[in-house]
């Protein structure tokens, strides 16, 4: 009987997949996401499509604000610049999808770099300041960059492409949206084990200390900026070629709290987290528009409290999570993980 | 007549009310060093409140007026209580972040409450406008600045003239030394967050009578971040002085730049001041200069 997991050397504890139930589990979960079109109806896979978005967006947020702590409260203003650079090269330019995308989470990563600068100088209140007013400053930019933009009638995004194949409905996009999840989160979790992990969370936890142990401050936190922007503008890039269409809209301050709401949930610097917090928000809400719809026959005012509504739960949540579980919903997950683990004999 | 004048007179009486406004951060910053981000909600609810007393009871202006300070200075110590509290010690993010949760509370809550629909205040002060001579001062514009202005003294007043604002301003300079004087610091924290909702409901009554209320009023408490880091976090008089710059300039932006960038700009001006003062002086004009090299 298991009375417990043993590590006896460093390379071991950072293994990522570290037991054989581990694995056998994971295996199973990757064929069931990999199976999950053949059984589920379009609106499963229109939510799964969010959440694969979302959670890539979140995983980068999670690198800046829980690993690094750089609190970013400007992040859907990089899935916007990422969500733009990717429509406008393919409709302007002409560039597939394929490469358009990237470029868009290069684009912005280069905008991270350039919003990442102030946090040299300052930190806490005054990084998370700066950020917000990027956020309206960006915001501002999608509106009225119309040459480029067009304002806010925005551009239509036609579906990713690849030969003959045509990738747009939400049972093609999930694999796309499958695939870059895989990827991001795969990458998330090496990058937290080498010295650029051991970095940010060394920066976070005491910045004059990494300071003194030769951590070099001005690249790491830059390098977190980048990293955490890149990802939000391939989620930029991912988001707006699935719903076909970008406005400045789709971009405004209260995603950014969504963004922030889903690592205070999942829980900060844990990419289990991230994945965990990024599903709660999605599916938090497309419940409450079930339970709206289910119920408008009694409250026929639901459909217009939807939003305030969401508004209000969102905040609740927040406020509930950072008062009673700081650490998110990874947290409980471990409890819950531990207590079966050594079930009956807890001590 | 010229418009430069005229741009001078309107952005102070706007920098007025957001020097009202900013005193609520600075308050709730000095005592407690937390940056309150539901203020703009604080200001939505406020003037709402308001409104509805006199829709509701036909009350005159003063009472309802009454009643709404009444409300949000209780508003403000049971948030204080309930949730800032037991948040006490914990990181900076947690802190902000609570208050931005907050902020979404408050603004669902109006939502839903009072619909999305813009209002007009009744008209409270007499509609004649005031001609200077050189500039004219539209009645909305020059009550409001009246009123902030006799509100930020009489806050300042009691910060340095009563026992109440002595106790706040021993806490803010030195919270252990506070405590061991006898000071309850708790009540201090409970004065200066009801302090806070009271300021931020008279700035958003008097913005309510100037530009109608609707549920995106709380954006201007975004703004007014600008002013208080132009200030400074921690100063008072920073706060005045910061709200006069931003309306000036902001007035000034939405005249002249809007001509060339097209719109818009008076809504972004004090963001792009907000970036440039964070970079090269972060503590603002009248701030304490804290400096923690890394």
């Amino acid at each position: 009987m298991r009375c417990g997991d043993f590590k006896e050397s460093y390379l071991e504890d950072e293994k990522i997949f570290q037991t054989l139930f581990v694995k056998f589990w994971l295996v199973l979960l990757a064929a069931g996401l990999i199976l999950l079109p053949a059984i589920a109806n379009e609106y499963i896979l229109y939510v799964a499509n969010l959440i694969g978005i979302a959670i890539i967006g979140a995983v980068g947020l999670n690198l800046l604000t829980g690993c690094t702590g750089q609190i970013s409260l400007g992040h859907a203003a990089f899935v916007g610049v990422g969500g733009y650079t990717t429509a406008v090269l393919i409709t302007k330019v002409g560039m597939p999808f394929w490469f358009a995308m990237p470029m868009g989470g290069l684009a912005s990563a280069a905008v991270g770099l350039v919003i990442g600068i102030p946090s040299l100088r300052v930190k806490g209140l005054y990084l998370c300041i700066a950020t917000l007013a990027a956020q309206f400053i960006l915001e501002w930019i999608f509106v009225h960059w119309e040459a480029v933009t067009h304002g806010i009638r925005g551009i239509n995004v036609p579906p990713p492409q690849l030969g003959s194949m045509v990738f747009d409905t939400e049972r093609s996009f999930y694999y796309i949206t499958l695939l870059l999840v895989v990827v991001g989160v795969g990458f998330a979790r090496n990058i937290l084990r080498t010295k650029w992990g051991r970095a940010f969370v060394a920066i976070r936890d005491r910045d004059l200390a990494a300071e003194m142990m030769g951590i070099n401050l001005f690249r790491y936190k830059l390098a977190a900026f980048a990293v955490s922007s890149f990802y939000a503008g391939i989620a930029g890039g991912l988001w707006v070629s699935f719903i076909k269409v970008v406005t400045p809209e789709h971009f405004p301050f209260s995603l950014s709290i969504e963004y922030l709401a889903m690592i205070i949930v999942g829980g900060l610097g844990s990419i289990l987290g991230s994945i965990f917090g990024a599903i709660f928000m999605v599916v938090v809400p497309e419940m409450l528009n079930v339970i709206a719809s289910a119920s408008r026959d009694l409250f026929p005012t639901m459909g217009k409290h939807f939003i305030p509504m969401k508004e209000v739960v969102f905040g609740t949540l927040i406020v509930l999570f950072l008062v009673f579980e700081p650490h998110g919903l990874a947290e409980i997950w471990h409890r819950i993980k531990n207590f079966f683990t050594l079930w009956p004999f807890s001590y | 007549m010229d418009i430069i004048p005229q741009i001078i007179v309107s952005g102070l009486a706007a920098g007025g009310v957001y020097g009202l406004i900013a005193l609520g951060f600075v308050l709730i910053y000095k005592a407690t060093s937390i940056l309150n981000l539901a203020t703009g909600q604080f200001m939505t609810l406020g003037a709402f409140m308001c409104l509805s007393i006199m829709g509701q009871t036909s009350a005159p202006f003063y009472v309802s007026f009454m009643v709404t300070m009444a409300f949000a200075a209780l508003l403000g110590v049971v948030i204080e209580r309930v949730i800032l509290r037991p948040l006490i010690g914990e990181p900076i993010i947690s802190v902000i972040m609570v208050t931005i949760g907050l902020a979404s509370i408050l603004r669902g809550l109006t939502h839903i409450i009072w619909s999305p629909d813009y209002r007009s205040f009744p008209p409270i002060f007499p509609p004649q406008p005031l001609d200077l001579g050189f500039a004219i001062v539209p009645s909305g514009l020059l009550w409001g600045f009246i009123f902030a202005m006799v509100c930020t003294a009489l806050f300042a007043a009691t910060f340095r003239y009563t026992r109440t604002g002595l106790a706040m301003r021993a806490t803010a300079s030195n919270q252990q030394a506070a405590l061991s004087m006898g000071i309850g610091v708790k009540n201090v924290f409970a004065l200066s967050w009801s302090f806070a909702a009271v300021t931020a409901a008279i700035g958003g009554i008097i913005i309510g009578n100037i530009s109608g209320i609707s549920i995106h009023m709380g954006d201007i408490g975004l703004k007014v971040l600008s002013v208080i880091i132009l200030g400074g976090l921690d100063s008072i008089v920073g706060a005045i002085v910061g709200g006069f710059i931003i309306g000036l300039l902001e007035n000034f932006a939405g005249v002249y730049l809007d001509a060339v960038m097209g719109g818009g700009t008076k809504e972004v001006v004090p963001f792009v001041v907000l970036v440039i003062i964070i970079m090269i002086r972060p503590y603002g004009i009248f701030g304490k200069e804290i400096i923690e090299r890394v």
